[in-house]
């Protein structure tokens, strides 16, 4: 291909790309307490109303924030997160049995995701032996040392939100709004992405691409 | 003082310069607050920050700028910003030199309670689990009683954090540490006498012959 000669990357409105997610599926999202969480994508969920979803996330944010808002709408039939916290319904859920909840330690959870994206089966961490989260896995020595072996995670969609994206799809983040966003971006069937700011190809330096553009699926326009 | 002034201000005096350290919500935030001036620590936030820094100035808040409670910080000159699978490489891949958590039960093998009170509280581990088995070393920060019982028990009756046991546990009354299965009484807090300091804990404590105050 000459230069110049761009496969620029079809974006998608914000209907079409909650139209492409089933009931029943299952959606890694970025963010850590709503911080890197693609709102607008989280708001057409609640909107076209999906259902039945399992969650694959760090925590489950506040009420009116991010994952907390399909909480609340009660769109979750399951949530694998570290920490659930800052949301009183989440725990509500929970305890009355109308939300599954398993909780991983973070940095287990977000292995168990990286191990998913990267052709791994799984990895193997000290971290939970002895405690409750030990309880039916199987525990691998290593040089001496016992580990836990912890499954790999992947999900149906990985839903990422992103500080700027070219017309490619490359990817870079913001600060702390990276968190589990460029790991999900690996994970996933289809990779949806959502971007502050969306420029022209040849724009971002290629030292500043943490997610490339092969691996993202559609991109939302922005309005 | 107040207590949580006491195990903060105690706390910061195991800081020294370059350290890479991450602090836990509640009392151990405080610790940063009561370092020598001019002294530089690289703070720690899990959800992917080092060179964490206070608090910013009305209206000077960034949404991307936050601490591991989803507050607002400030990010010092010198600071970067990772994933969150790289920032847990650097907490249990040996390169997190502290962590300072709170903590709901200690035992007197130094097993650490943290994170959940079945069926009454259940926030998730989040990050606890791997800093407790991950870093180099581990401050519990914590008042001694909760309701006029001890927190500092013979055995968890908690489901525990981890089965590494923490180093230092610091509280108004106390300093002590956890060394092959035994909890030895370092310091008294200020005013605070080691025989006051036994009849406030249920844990069997190793009390040496002079035991010093905590020089704040």
């Amino acid at each position: 291909m000459g230069a110049g000669a761009h496969v620029d990357m079809q974006t998608i409105s914000l209907d079409q790309s909650v139209r492409m997610i089933p009931d029943g599926a299952s959606l890694m999202i970025g963010g850590f307490l709503g911080v890197g969480t693609p709102e607008r994508i989280i708001d057409e969920i609640v909107r076209q109303n999906r259902h039945d979803l399992t969650v694959i996330a760090n925590d489950t944010a506040t009420l009116d924030k991010g994952i907390g808002k399909l909480v609340r709408a009660k769109l979750l039939r399951k949530a694998i997160v570290s920490h659930i916290g800052l949301n009183a319904e989440t725990q509500r859920q929970m305890m009355a049995g109308e939300l599954e909840v398993e909780l991983v330690p973070q940095g287990t959870l977000i292995e168990r995701i990286r191990a998913g994206g990267h052709g791994l089966g799984g990895i193997l961490t000290q971290t939970g032996i002895g405690t409750s989260v030990e309880n039916g896995k199987q525990r691998v020595e290593v040089a001496g040392k016992p580990y836990l072996l912890e499954v790999a995670l992947r999900a149906d969609f990985a839903l990422v939100q992103a500080f700027i994206a070219d017309y490619l799809g490359n990817l870079g983040y913001a600060l702390t709004a990276r968190n589990f966003n460029p790991v999900i971006a690996m994970a996933a069937g289809t990779v949806i992405a959502s971007a502050d700011n969306i420029v022209p190809v040849g724009v971002m330096s290629p030292d500043h691409v943490v997610t490339p553009a092969p691996v993202v699926d559609y991109l939302v326009a922005n309005a | 003082m107040e207590p949580h002034t006491i195990i903060a201000r105690r706390i910061a005096k195991e800081l020294s310069p370059g350290m890479l350290v991450n602090l836990g919500i509640g009392i151990p935030t405080q610790v940063a607050n009561f370092l020598p001036a001019g002294m530089h620590v690289f703070f720690q936030s899990e959800n992917g920050l080092i060179g964490t820094g206070s608090v910013p100035e009305e209206g000077m808040a960034h949404p991307t700028l936050t601490d591991a409670s989803g507050r607002p910080v400030m990010a010092l000159p010198g600071a970067s910003t990772f994933d969150s699978a790289m920032s847990f490489g650097l907490i249990r891949g040996g390169h997190l030199d502290l962590t300072v958590l709170g903590g709901l039960q200690v035992d007197q093998s130094g097993k650490l309670a943290n994170w959940t009170i079945p069926n009454k509280m259940v926030p998730g581990m989040g990050g606890a689990m791997d800093l407790v088995s991950g870093a180099k070393r581990v401050i519990v920060a914590m008042q001694h009683t909760a309701k006029g019982a001890s927190k500092i028990v013979k055995k968890c009756t908690l489901p525990i954090t981890s089965t590494r046991p923490v180093d230092l546990l610091v509280t108004e009354l106390a300093v002590i540490a956890f060394r092959d299965g035994q909890a030895i009484l370092l310091e008294t807090g200020p005013g605070i006498s080691t025989a006051q300091v036994v009849a406030a804990t249920d844990a069997e404590l190793v009390t040496p012959g002079n035991v010093a105050e905590m020089s704040l």
